[in-house]
Formats: structure tokens, sequence, C-alpha cells
């Protein structure tokens, strides 16, 4: 069963989601919560699985799909994105655990499950056509439960959040074909195979160019300042569900495939770029975070400020180094807890009161204590407070980018400080002074559905934020792998010095971690 | 005196006009048959319809056969040419033409279904088709085009509404306008070259290298005009979206496959070997076509209120981007075209059909037409599996993967990049980003908003029966699964393609 566990995770939850037509619509909660929770067990045992001195792909399955135009179902998993798929199977079950009461609620988990399918099938694909189908095919899912359960813009947000996207991946597809065609002019053969290309050398033009085709579909998904104008929409009209999923998971598409394509397919392109794409990172973390000062939506702070910290992943990302890297992908786990957590308790507020006006509440401290110790708990972490999880991420991240250029990763570091700011003094508002409104006053605390999502994502929280070494281990090997690949593909002077060759500096790593504890 | 002329009945290869001949003898029957007893049900000739249609079929694998084993076949004094085009389309117009004729089985009554004339033109129609294809013989295209033509105004007009009596007439005058410039640039043509069959003109024309250029332009010109009706190529699509509109949905989803596959493969034929041998301003006008068809279009299609003239730009904007592979010219191209317009046929024809089973006889005053967005809003409240399956076709439409039209949009992408195309690939794919958006307005009136008024979701599968059902299932079929046949066909397809030259 190991042998074929990926292709398990991928379409288990599509046939549940297929057999849950039958399931009455009393029970299709259980039904979820119990496909959800399988789904997350054999996640779980994948990572047991996992053999973390392994830098390479794991657990490779591969099946011929259209082999005349060398297309083939091949998926693995290695340090960079096991984390993630662990993350998927566990914001789904969670999220399904915790679902308020709806309409057609069954549209919506069997909506969540097939969802979840495209979700682990991106971050295992290791073809591009199959990467491509599951990217273009997760955008369904996601317009649905935007358009469907969404608020009065709803329409609105979600035509533009998949139209954005969707024109961007059609200029990466492009890009895809151009390389599997640069692959054939080589080779002789088709192939779309990840691994194929990675061995493939291409002159420095070519690579730019590249880059660039491919650098629309991620920078939008992620998204990247100025194409993230679809995502505050998006984030303010969506469900609850939606946003956590939204801001846990499928921002994070964008940022994984940066590391999975960009960097090791044209890493003279990515040291090339390294500079601007930094500059749009820095925009992205300061002006976003000013941005989010400025609402009046607890909502909107949280995804402005998911946005600024995105800024901070691509940062990590393009540092190019194993530190930077390693801290990005670590930092997309991170986000996708803490963010994904501040999603769920705006949404246990809304739930009472069916507005996510700031200046509506106040002095909740009082009201509903324990909602304000899990709220102030996630905002430590989301501004990135030494012992919780986002602070590894961003050390790490901002370290790593510290090797290429002090003075950008200066302008980061005061970033952090704008975040303190925006979110203490939303917490201000909303928790702190007299209750105001008399509505508020007799707000139930949050109840145990709701604690059933937000403690494990707080011991989460914790837990990696003082003991990190369980994730950074395996992340730091596959990363070793991409940076050596990195260096000896890079064919300019430049880039050989930017991009630092492992097998000669390593351990470098062990002193952030030492810091951490 | 004249010397009497000796031709040995072997050579002239009769057996090449038997899949021709099949349709032409079953619509003769189908006539004997309404001689001998009228007034019979509209299933029997459906049913016979099919059944000839199958033996056509069925002739075709064989002819598919001989093809394989002894390349391309030439008969009856080397006027029909059985080539891999020839076959390959023939199974296009003959496949799509089995999943049209149930179509006619609807629960409610419609006027043209009752006529045996109806099915007899119908199979004209295809035999005229299948002449067009296998030839490349100029007046025999043209035969096989009014033929063609000629049955399918009246099939239109049989509808018997207002509207398609103003779409068969429109479409009928500006069939008779194209067929004048067909003429014209064939005998352009002949003046030149004292020849009809395209690879003699061609011959001629790159013997004499093509010292007549001036007049090799005007023929050009003619023959694109009238192509550009045909495949309504902008700017001469103008009657395409209200002869959609006045046909009954079924026959609209039928011209956006089977007259449109005819023509690209005269077109394959005619216009690859001009391209090729270096005439520079084809391929400009051309380009110029390519574009402005599929993003005109596009942006026509987006401001449409009615679901069925938006799919009518949309098969026009979707023939433009197939128009690409001719002029790309190479044979990944021309295998992307036949694998295109192959998962095309079962993704537009479902559409369509989805359109059919919803037709109502009488407009409730609510709706300005009968395919309005408003009458599908909140569909999925009323008719999940219904809106489910639209909502499919239209995904699939947008080139979303694994559907089946993403197979075919990045194959042909993908021959426009190895083609040295790259422009033209990058406008492809923004184009199937503003298509997104069209497809995506029916998805969200379907499934994001509510009903406009009370009704069970009866109106949506007013029209269905056993039949219809079967067809949009096995459209519906076709279009999930296409992942799993795309490497057989795409390896068919290529194999004949490359066998036959293109």
């Amino acid at each position: 069963m190991l042998d074929h566990i990926l292709s398990i995770l991928v379409f288990f939850p599509a046939l549940a989601g297929i057999l849950g037509f039958v399931v009455n619509k009393n029970s299709i909660r259980s039904y979820g919560v119990a496909v959800a929770t399988i789904e997350f067990g054999l996640a779980i045992w994948l990572w047991f699985a996992f053999d973390s001195n392994v830098s390479g792909m794991q657990f490779m399955e591969q099946i011929a799909l259209v082999p005349a135009f060398g297309i083939n179902y091949i998926v693995g998993v290695d340090g960079v994105s096991l984390f993630i798929v662990i993350l998927a199977a566990f914001f789904t079950m969670i999220g399904i655990a915790s679902l308020g009461e709806m309409k057609d609620i069954k549209n919506l988990i069997i909506t969540l499950l097939f969802l979840q399918m495209t979700m682990v099938g991106v971050f295992v694909a290791l073809d591009a056509i199959v990467f491509y189908l599951f990217w273009e095919l997760s955008l369904v899912p996601m317009l649905y439960i935007i358009g469907a359960w969404g608020g009065p813009l709803r329409i609105y947000a979600s035509v533009k959040f998949f139209l954005y996207t969707f024109a961007g991946s059609l200029v990466m597809l492009v890009g895809m074909l151009f390389m599997a065609y640069f692959y054939y002019q080589a080779t002789g053969e088709w192939s779309f195979a990840l691994l194929d290309w990675y061995r493939l050398i291409l002159p420095e033009s070519f690579q730019n160019w590249l880059f660039v085709a491919f650098f629309f579909g991620f920078a939008i998904k992620v998204p990247m300042f100025p194409f993230h104008t679809w995502l505050p929409y998006a984030h303010g009209q969506a469900p609850t569900i939606g946003s956590v999923i939204l801001a846990a998971i499928l921002l994070k598409m964008g940022t994984y495939a940066f590391i999975r394509f960009s960097l090791p397919l044209f890493p003279d392109a990515s040291v090339y770029f390294m500079y601007p794409i930094a500059v749009l990172a820095i925009i992205m973390i300061i002006y976003t975070a000013m941005v989010a000062y400025a609402q009046k939506d607890i909502k909107q702070v949280v995804a402005y400020s998911s946005v600024s910290h995105m800024g901070v992943i691509i940062l990590g990302t393009f540092a190019l180094n194993v530190e930077g890297i390693t801290g990005s992908i670590f930092l997309m786990i991170a986000h996708g807890v803490v963010s994904g957590a501040l999603f769920f308790l705006v949404g246990v507020i809304y739930d009472r009161r069916h507005t996510k006006i700031m200046s509506e509440f106040g002095g909740l401290a009082s009201v509903m204590p324990r909602y304000a110790t899990i709220f102030g708990i996630m905002l430590m972490a989301s501004v990135g407070l030494p012992l919780t999880i986002n602070f590894i991420g961003e050390f790490l991240s901002l370290l790593g980018f510290y090797k290429q250029s002090h003075i950008l990763t200066l302008l980061a570091g005061t970033a952090i400080i704008v975040g303190a700011i925006y979110m203490l003094s939303a917490y201000k508002k909303m928790f702190f002074g007299e209750v105001t409104h008399e509505e508020n006053r007799n707000l139930p605390d949050v109840n145990k559905k709701e604690l059933l999502a937000l403690i494990p994502l707080t011991i989460i929280t914790i837990w990696l934020g003082v003991y990190p070494k369980v994730l950074l281990e395996p992340i730091n090997k596959s990363v070793e792998g991409i940076v050596t690949l990195m260096h000896e593909k890079s064919i300019t002077q430049e880039a050989k010095l930017r991009i630092p060759n492992v097998n000669k500096d390593m351990g470098l790593i062990t002193k952030p971690e030492r810091e951490a504890h | 005196m004249l010397a009497p002329v000796n031709v040995s009945i072997e050579s002239l290869n009769l057996m090449t006009l038997v899949p021709m001949l099949i349709p032409i003898i079953g619509a003769l029957l189908i006539i004997i048959i309404d001689l001998f007893k009228s007034e019979q049900d509209k299933s029997l000739y459906v049913m016979l319809s099919l059944l000839i249609l199958g033996v056509d079929f069925v002739a075709l694998v064989d002819s598919a056969g001989v093809f394989a084993n002894n390349g391309t076949i030439m008969g009856v004094f080397d006027v029909m040419l059985i080539d891999g085009l020839a076959i390959l389309s023939q199974f296009i117009i003959v496949g799509a033409s089995m999943l049209f004729i149930p179509l006619a089985l609807t629960h409610k009554r419609f006027h043209e279904f009752s006529y045996p004339e109806f099915f007899a033109l119908f199979l004209f129609m295809i035999a005229g088709f299948q002449f067009m294809v296998s030839t490349d013989n100029l007046i025999l295209v043209f035969v096989g085009l009014e033929t063609a033509s000629l049955a399918l105004y009246t099939l239109i007009a049989m509808h018997n509404r207002d509207k398609s009596f103003e779409a068969a007439i429109k479409y009928f005058t500006m069939g008779a306008l194209a067929a004048g410039f067909f003429s014209f640039g064939s005998m352009v043509f002949y003046a030149l070259t004292g020849s009809v069959e395209i690879n003699k003109i061609a011959a001629v024309l790159a013997a004499n290298n093509y010292e007549d250029i001036g007049f090799v332009l005007i023929a050009v010109v003619f023959l694109l005009a009238s192509f550009g009706f045909k495949l309504s190529m902008v700017p001469f699509h103008t009657w395409t979206p209200d002869v959609y509109e006045g046909s009954a949905a079924p026959l609209a989803g039928y011209m956006s496959i089977v007259p449109k596959i005819a023509a690209f493969i005269v077109a394959m034929r005619l216009f690859e070997f001009l391209i090729h041998s270096g005439v520079v301003w084809l391929e400009v006008i051309l380009y110029i076509g390519v574009v402005m068809t599929m993003t005109m279009a596009n942006v026509w299609a987006l401001v449409q209120t009615d679901v069925k003239r938006m799919l009518a730009y949309s098969s026009i904007s979707h023939a433009g981007f197939v128009m690409a592979a001719i002029l790309i010219g190479t044979t990944q191209s021309n295998s992307a075209l036949f694998l295109y317009w192959i998962l095309f046929s079962f993704t537009n024809l479902g559409s369509f059909s989805m359109l059919w089973i919803s037709r109502q006889k009488n407009l409730p005053a609510h709706q300005q037409s009968d395919h309005s967005y408003d009458k599908f809003s909140g569909m999925v409240k009323t008719a999940p599996v219904a809106a489910t399956i639209m909502g499919l076709f239209m995904l699939s439409l947008a080139g979303i993967p694994p559907f089946a039209l993403f197979w075919g949009k990045i194959y042909m992408i993908s021959s426009a990049i190895t083609g040295g195309y790259t422009v033209l690939a990058l406008i492809m794919a923004l184009n199937s980003a503003i298509a997104g958006y069209y497809y995506l307005k029916l998805i969200v009136y379907m499934f994001m908003k509510d009903p406009l008024t009370e009704n069970n979701g009866h109106v949506y599968s007013s029209n269905a029966t056993l039949p219809l059902r079967t067809i949009i299932g096995i459209a519906a079929i076709g279009t999930i699964f296409a992942f799993i046949v795309v490497n057989q066909l795409l390896e068919f397809v290529t194999l004949f393609v490359y066998n036959s030259g293109y």
C-alpha cells in the first residue's frame, strides 16, 4: 500500500466525494469528518514512512498518460512538499469538523473533498502537465465555495479570483510547452517530467523568458504585488472555510511552485531576477502592512497581513541559499497554521455578530476570555514573537536573504515591526477597553466545535515554535539537494557566486536552530 | 469519329465510392419507404438513419484499414482521393452525425422530424460532405459543398419558425455568395494551370516558379473569402450567430462541427501548399484572420445575453483557434486540428444538446429569448445533475484540465510553439483566458444565483427522453474520460496525417 500511498492520498477524497452524493444530508457532516480524518491519518502515516535522510523524491509512482506527447502521471514527495501535504489534509479535516450551520452543507462538504484532491495533487505532481491539471482544477471548487457561500459581492470576487489565476496560469502553460519543446529538441523525445527537465541546462536568454512566463502563473497565485488585488476581495467575500483553505493551502501553491519549478529549472534567471523580485516582495511586505493598518474590517486586516507575510516567504525563496529556502518552506507551514487560525477566529466572531467591522466590537476580552486568549496567541505568532512558529520561518528567511543584501533585509525587518503595530492595534480595538455595544455583552465564548479546530492549531503553533527540528531536518535535506542542483546547473559567474556550493559550507544551518531554542 | 474509351473497371477503383454511396442509398431508401407507406413515426427514420450511418462507419473503418496497409488510394479517374485526411474527417463527419440524429427523438413534437424528407436530406448532406473531403478536385469539392449546403439550408428552414426562415435565407444568400467566390477562384486557378486538381495546380505553379503571382493572389483571395464564409472567419462571420439562433439547437451544434471540418480539410489541402511555397502575404492574411477570429469572436461572446448566441460566438472562436493549425502547417499542427475537433465535437454537441432538452415551445413572459442566461439561474437547486453536466461542458470548452478540450488545446498551442509561432501561442493562450469569462458566466448563473421564478427544474429537461439522455451521457463521458483515450487518438491521428504527407 505504501507504494501507492500518494495516489491514494490524491484520489481518496475525490472518490469519497463522489460517493458522498449518496449520503443523506443529515449525516454528511460526519461522513466528511470521517473521510478527512482517514485522509489525515494516511498523511501522518506518510510522514512516518518518510525517510528524512533522503534528499530526493520518495514514494514515486509513474503511469503513462499520453506517452506520445510525453505526459505521464508521476507523483512523488520530498521534504519540500511532505509537510504541505500534511497541512492540507489537516486543514481540510479541522475545516470540515468545525463547519457551522450553513445552507447546502452537503454540496459544500463534497466540494471541499474535491478541493482536497486538487490540493494534494498539486504538491505531489512531478509532471508539469499533471501539476497544471491539479493547479487549474483547484480553481473550480474554490470558485464554487466563494461564489455560492460568500458575502454580498461573492460573484464578483469569485469570478475575479478565477480569471486572474486562470489568465496567469495560461501564460505559464505556454512556458511549460516551451520547456517541453526544448527538451524535445535536446533529446528527440517529448517529456513533461520535472525530473527530466531538471537535467536540462538552458541558455540564459531562454531561462529569462521562461522564468517570466512561469512567474506570471506563480506570482498571481501567491499573490505578489502588483497582482494581489484579487485576494482581499476573495478573502472578504469568502465564507470562513474558504478563507482558511485559501490562506493556508492555496496560496502556498505559488510559493511552492517557485521552489519546485523556477529555482531548479532556471537558476541563472533566478539570480538575474533576484533583486527585482526581492524589491517586489519588500514592496508587498511594507505596502500591504500599511494597507492592513488602514482597514476597518478585521478580516481584511488578516487578509492583508497574510499577503504581507507571503512577501517574506518570497524573499526567503529568492535568497537562493539553503537557509533562506528552508526558512521559506517552514514559513509556508507556519503561515498556513497561523493565518488559517486567524481566519477561523474571525469566522468565530462573525458567526456570533454577523459583522467583521472592528468598531462594532471592543472589550471582548472580558466577555469571551478563552477566545481572547487564543486570538492573542495567534496574533503574537503572526507578529513573529520568538517561541512561536512564525518566528523560525521569518528568521531563517531573512537570515538567508541577509547574505544576498543587507539593506533589503533591513527594510523587510522593519516591516515586521509595522506588522506588530497593526496587529496589536487591531487587538486593542477589539478586545480591550469597555464593552461599548450592548449586543456584545452576552456573546457566548468559543464552543466545543470551534475549540476542536483552534486548540490543535494553538498547540502546533507553540510546539513547532519551540522545537522546529522535526520539520527543519527533512526540509533542509531536500533543500540542500535543490541548491546543489542549482549550483551545478548555473552557467553564469554571477549565479555560481550567488548560489552557494552546499557541499563546501555544510553545517551552517545548525546555527539558527540553536538560536531558535 | 471518336475512339472508343477503354477503361477497365478495376482501374476505376469503385470501392473508393462506397462510403459516400451508403448514405445516398440510405436516403433513397427512406424516400421509397415513404412512397409505399407514409405517415410513419419519426423513430423509424431515426433508427434507419442511425443504422445507415453505422454501416457507413464500418465502411470507413474498412477503408482506414486499407489506407494503413497500402497508403493513399486514388479512384474514379483519379478524382477520388482517399488519404488519411479524408478518412479522419469522414470519421468525424459520420461520428458526429450519429451523435446528432438521435436528438430528433424529443419529448415534445417538433415539426421537421415528422417529415421523412428531413432524414433523406440529412443523409444526402452527409454524402456531400464526404465527397468534399475525399477529393482534391476543385469541381468535386464544389459539387459536394453545394449538395451539402443546399440540404442544410432546407434542414434549417424545416424547423418552421420565423427565425428559422430568416436563418435559412441568410445562410443561403451568404452560401451562394461563397459558392460564387469559390467557383471564381477555381476558375482563375484553372486558367493559370490548366487543371482543377490541387496537386497538379501546386505542381504547375511550382514549375513556373509562381510567375503569375498576381493572378494567384486573386484566386487565393476569392477562395479565402469563400472558406471564410464557410468557416465563419472574421469578417465573414456575421451570418453565424443569427443562423445558429434560428436553427434548432442540435442542428446549430451540428453546424458548428461537421460543415467546418469539411471546409477545414479543403482549406488544408489548398492553403498549406501555398503557405509552404513561401507566399508570404497569404501567411500574413491568414495570421491576421486567425487572430481576429479568435479574439473578436471572444469579445462578442462576452456581451451576449443568450446562451445559444454565446455558444455560436464561442464556436467561431474555436474555429479560429483551429484555423491556426492550417497557418502553422506542420504534421503536429494538422494532427492537433483533428484531435481538437474530435474532442470539440463531443463537448460542443453535448452543450447544444443541453440547450435542446430545455427547449420551450412558448416563451414565458419574463424571458427575452429561449436560452437567456436568466433561464439557467439557480439551476443547481432545481436540477442538480443537469446543471453539473452543463457546467462540465462549459469547463471543457474553457479548457480546464483534465476535460476533453484541454488536451486539444495544449497540443495545438504546443504545435504553434514547435512551428515557431511563439506570439501566436501566447495569443491563443490569452484568448482561452478571455473565453474563460463567458463560460464562467453561465456557471455563475447556474451555481451561484437564485432561481428567478419558482420552477421545479422540469423546464431544464422538459424535452428529454431516453435517447437524448443517452447522447448527453455519451458526450459527458467523452468529455470527462478523454484523458484515457487521448494517447491512442493522438497516435492514430498522427499516423494518418503523417502518411498522407501533411
